[in-house]
């Protein structure tokens, strides 16, 4: 693979950090200007990390050092076509979630908006640098600044719900780090080595098979927290306290994503499909999501509060994007990895959903939904697309990459994990059914307007775009950004290492 | 022998404190210049001295011109050129931080303040850079007596009964020492350190180096406050003025934690100190109940500087946990920790003395709306708090991850786990207070609080920023936290690992 030497990546990374200074030094004084810095730095990220896109699909790997840790240990940003996917994922957002923030912060006059937009910018610079980092140490350096950086927007509301919420998240991403920073040091040790290699690059230093199975279980914990591997889960839930803003670009996006991604580096970067085979953990991590997929799916049915609910059912999609990759066929990991992508516009999309309604109406339970969808038809028909394409039905990208995943199970002849995949989709009609059954065809409310009375348009609009983009996604994968190119690149990247 | 650069860093501050003494009498205003002037240069020779080292090697200067082993020489190689621009680095912002606090607290004893301030620096980079093991204990002794003065200077009640019992356990300690270099002496005849290294390999079945080598690691042990020798030290720093501590917190441990590994690996060869007897075992256990000791003491405090004066006896016990796993990773750890633990520390104390110069605040749970009134006291505060959690890219990281991973070699796992639930303790600890001074509206007004807060938007806290003579050393403090960390393998390249010993 051919490597070009750029300071390319330094620069997306380094954008929104700047912008974060620049929207501290603003502040309170001067709103508009606060605001157009995170608009500024958005774009400028998004273009940067496009601008790229040409090179990775050559198939060459952009590089850039920093600085030497240890011999052996360079704090190293490399863009190959997996960090690319997740990196087009988090920059494309960040303009839409920017937009809508300014909305919804406005919308409901919310305290303290300068450390919100300044933490917003920091979570960006971290979650590009977990998208780009090119070995474990550079990935966990920008994974933890990512847990503190999240931290005060969890903790935005200040009420006591709030505290316990952040304090929850902080103890359980803590530990992680801690299990995670063992587990790399004692991968330092035996190896000398922590870049990341298509196909892995744990095997052949001759560690013992009961120490390898060791290290996977801690760095599947390590990841699985953010990820919400179950039984992992139980911040996730609890963080929905955040503004919603919050709880869509990073609960959806950004933190649990960037979890799924380090589990994904872990699965097919660290440790490679052979090593895994040889091992045999991979089909106990896939029963373990397995579990995951139906039990959250069904806790979900149980929820009432409409951003739990959601909460419950991104926990669902993050493990079906590890079983993707779990499963270690060249479809199932193009599967789980576009899913990465997919998931994100629609679960955005029906964040955003949810705080529209929040902002607009103040109604934050799924039963008191009755009738809104006249009040607000393109609201919740954005709603109806993307909660649909999360079961797998077309329009929506959501059945492009669940076709990718069934293809890729009965490739590994894996009937089971079939079945757990077709019942999830079920379950997932189940409880998005009854918000779309009541927001439409339920009795209205006396609350209710009758008449169209949308929520702001700087959160509409964001609403619209994400679900045009999951439409799009369908119809012609490649149309964005070539996101399905990349991700099959990826995904033969790995095994023909293998 | 071709410059004089060696004797300035401690010379000038020796008879600057005299001169200040003097002056103080005429006018005490300018004592503060002296001081400053005076720890400025001893900063420059020490930098210049290093630069000589990195360039030409090792440094002998003989004092007087006397030959060694007769005269008492100074030596000046990679690991005490590192230490002394650490130490005077930090004496010179100390110095600096100190101008308000010293003219709101005792006026009156300024000159003396700060003479033996000087006296207390002066005693710092001697014990350093001395190659005269005698020497070590004469300037121990400056050092100590200094810090006795210091401690009890301030108006708080118990500071004296606080500084009599740092005089005798301290005293007990320099006599451990100081025995320990008798014992020495009397089957050498020695007292230079590179000379009594060459004299002692032949010696090592001696019961009497044996007991001369316990005296002395004991005798330092004392001095660094390692568990359970470390009682005197929470009472004594944390009663002490808040422009005394943050020269001593951040300094004096750290200085005694470099005698302990000149001891270990230069006066006696690790040979004997990790293979012959089993002192690394031994401090590697007294390192984790330290470091658990001081951090379940440390979650008890309410006041912020009560709780740094445990971390501080934590810290300590990182420092020991990577000289004694024996092993060069574990040591370079050490040395990068000193260097880390010195800035935090320093930071920390630093904020402490800002706050309560301005609003005369120690207690944690009163920090409520800190973040509006000291900004950027608070950022630097929030930054120094990921360092000590071990948050990247923050430097103290980097040195925990050396240590992790000399702990790992050595197959200590229970060093390991140590480290790593000591960062989780670390974290309650930091978290707690930046929850107080960012975030805590009374819990149980919680919703009343928040709906008064969005309409005036905090409106009624006015900023009330440290003076910029505490700020500015403040701000530096936490910028070089933030840059050591990424920077810590250029520093162990070209600086640590020449200061480890060839062949270990």
């Amino acid at each position: 693979m051919e490597v070009v030497s750029s300071i390319t990546p330094l620069l997306t990374v380094l954008v929104s950090a700047v912008g974060a200074c620049l929207i501290l030094a603003t502040g309170e004084r001067n709103r508009n200007l606060r605001e157009s810095w995170t608009i500024i730095a958005a774009v400028i990220k998004f273009a940067l990390v496009v601008s790229m896109v040409p090179l990775v699909l050559e198939g060459k790997v952009i590089e850039f050092t920093f600085i030497n840790l240890a011999p052996g240990l360079p704090l190293q940003l490399k863009v190959d076509p997996f960090g690319m996917l997740f990196a087009l994922l988090a920059s494309t957002l960040w303009i839409a979630t920017s937009f809508y923030s300014i909305g919804y912060m406005r919308g409901l006059n919310e305290h303290a908006q300068t450390r919100y937009f300044f933490c917003f910018a920091v979570c960006l610079s971290a979650t590009m640098g977990i998208a780009f980092a090119g070995n474990l140490i550079t990935f966990f350096i920008f994974y933890e600044i990512l847990t503190v950086a999240t931290y005060p927007l969890v903790m935005h509301m200040e009420t006591e719900e709030a505290y316990l919420g952040s304090r929850k998240y902080l103890v359980y991403t803590l530990i992680a780090g801690v299990v995670l920073l063992f587990a790399l040091a004692v991968i330092y040790s035996m190896t000398g080595t922590l870049d990341f290699t298509p196909g892995g690059f744990l095997a052949g230093h001759g560690i013992h098979t009961g120490l390898l199975i060791f290290l996977f279980v801690l760095l599947i914990m390590g990841c699985g927290v953010k990820a919400g591997i179950m039984p992992l889960h139980e911040w996730l839930p609890t963080a929905m306290v955040a503004p919603t803003p919050v709880s869509a670009l990073l609960h959806a996006v950004a933190v649990v994503k960037a979890g799924v991604f380090g589990t994904l580096r872990i699965i097919l970067y660290v440790f490679g499909p052979i090593l895994l085979h040889d091992l045999g953990v991979w089909l106990i991590l896939a029963y373990v999501v397995s579990f995951t997929i139906i039990v959250s799916a069904m806790l979900a049915l149980a929820q009432d509060n409409f951003k739990r609910r959601l909460a419950f059912s991104t926990v669902n999609n993050l493990a079906i994007i590890i079983l993707g990759a779990i499963i270690l066929t060249s479809n199932s990991i193009t599967g789980g990895m576009l899913h990465l992508v997919n998931h994100g516009f629609m679960k955005i999309a029906l964040f955003f959903v949810a705080g529209a309604v929040f902002v607009k109406t103040h109604k934050k339970n799924v039963s008191d939904l009755d009738g809104l969808g006249r009040q607000m038809p393109l609201t919740f028909g954005a709603f109806t697309i993307c909660a649909l394409g999360l079961a797998g039905v077309p329009p929506a990208c959501g059945f492009i990459s669940k076709w990718f995943l069934c293809l890729g199970f009965l490739e590994a002849k894996e009937i089971f994990f079939l079945i757990v995949l077709l019942t999830s989709a079920m379950l997932d009609i189940a409880f998005f059914g009854p918000i779309i059954y009541k927001a439409f065809f339920a009795k209205p409310k006396p609350d209710v307007s009758p008449h169209f009375d949308e929520a702001p348009m700087l959160m509409v609009i964001p609403i619209l775009c994400a679900t045009a983009i999951s439409v799009m996604l369908c119809v012609s994968p490649n149309a964005f950004v070539h996101v399905f190119d990349i991700a099959r690149m990826a995904a033969m990247s790995i095994l023909g290492a293998g | 022998m071709s410059t004089q650069y060696p004797a300035l860093i401690v010379i000038v501050p020796l008879m600057s404190a005299l001169i200040c003494f003097v002056v103080g009498w005429w006018n005490r205003n300018f004592c503060y210049k002296i001081a400053v002037a005076a720890i400025a240069v001893s900063f420059y020779s020490s930098v210049v001295t290093m630069k000589d080292v990195m360039a030409n090697g090792v440094i002998h200067y003989w004092v007087g011109s006397w030959e060694p082993p007769w005269g008492i020489e100074y030596v000046v190689d990679y690991l005490n050129g590192y230490m002394l621009i650490i130490i005077t680095f930090i004496s010179l912002l100390a110095v600096i931080a100190s101008k308000k606090s010293v003219e709101k607290d005792f006026p009156e004893k300024a000159p003396a303040f700060y003479s033996i301030f000087l006296l207390l620096v002066t005693g710092l980079v001697g014990i350093t850079i001395t190659g005269d093991v005698f020497n070590v204990y004469v300037f121990l002794e400056i050092a100590s007596i200094a810090a006795y003065a210091l401690i009890a200077i301030g108006k708080r009640d118990h500071a004296p009964m606080a500084s009599f019992n740092y005089v005798i356990y301290g005293t007990v300690g320099a006599c451990f020492y100081l025995i320990g270099v008798g014992y020495l002496y009397m089957v050498t005849g020695s007292l230079n350190m590179a000379d009594l290294a060459k004299l002692l390999p032949d010696l090592y079945n001696s019961k009497v180096v044996l007991v001369g080598f316990a005296f002395l690691l004991v005798g330092v042990c004392i001095k660094m406050a390692l568990f359970p020798l470390h009682m005197w030290l929470p009472d004594a720093y944390s009663l002490a003025p808040d422009s005394v501590s943050s020269l001593i917190a951040p300094l004096m441990t750290k200085v005694s934690a470099y005698v302990m590994i000149r001891i270990m690996f230069t006066i006696f060869q690790p040979v004997f100190s990790f293979e012959m007897l089993p002192v690394g075992s031994i401090c590697g256990w007294l390192a984790v109940i330290a470091i658990f000791v001081g951090g379940i003491r440390a979650l008890a405090q309410k006041d912020l500087k009560n709780m740094l004066v445990y971390i501080l006896v934590a810290e300590v016990g990182y420092i020991v946990i990577g000289i004694s796993v024996g092993n060069r990773i574990g040591l370079t750890g050490a040395i990068l920790h000193i260097m880390n633990d010195a800035a935090m520390m320093a930071c920390l104390f630093l904020i402490v003395g800002a706050i309560a110069y301005k609003t005369g605040i120690t207690d944690i749970t009163q920090f409520r709306h800190m973040n509006q009134k000291m900004p950027f006291t608070m950022a630097a505060f929030t930054i120094t708090a990921l360092s000590m959690v071990g948050l990247p890219p923050a430097c103290g990281f980097f040195s925990k991850w050396y240590l992790v991973l000399g702990a790992i070699n050595a197959n200590q796992w229970v060093l390991v786990v140590t480290l790593l639930i000591s960062s989780l303790i670390n974290a309650i600890l930091f978290f707690r207070v930046i929850e107080y001074a960012y975030f805590y509206p009374h819990p149980e007004h919680g919703a009343e609080e928040h709906v008064h807060a969005t309409s005036h938007g905090h409106a009624e806290i006015v900023m009330n920023e440290a003076p910029l003579s505490m700020l500015i050393p403040i701000l530096i403090m936490a910028t070089l936290i933030l840059v050591l960390g990424p920077f810590s393998g250029k520093i162990i390249s070209s600086i640590i690992q020449f200061a480890i010993p060839a062949g270990f």
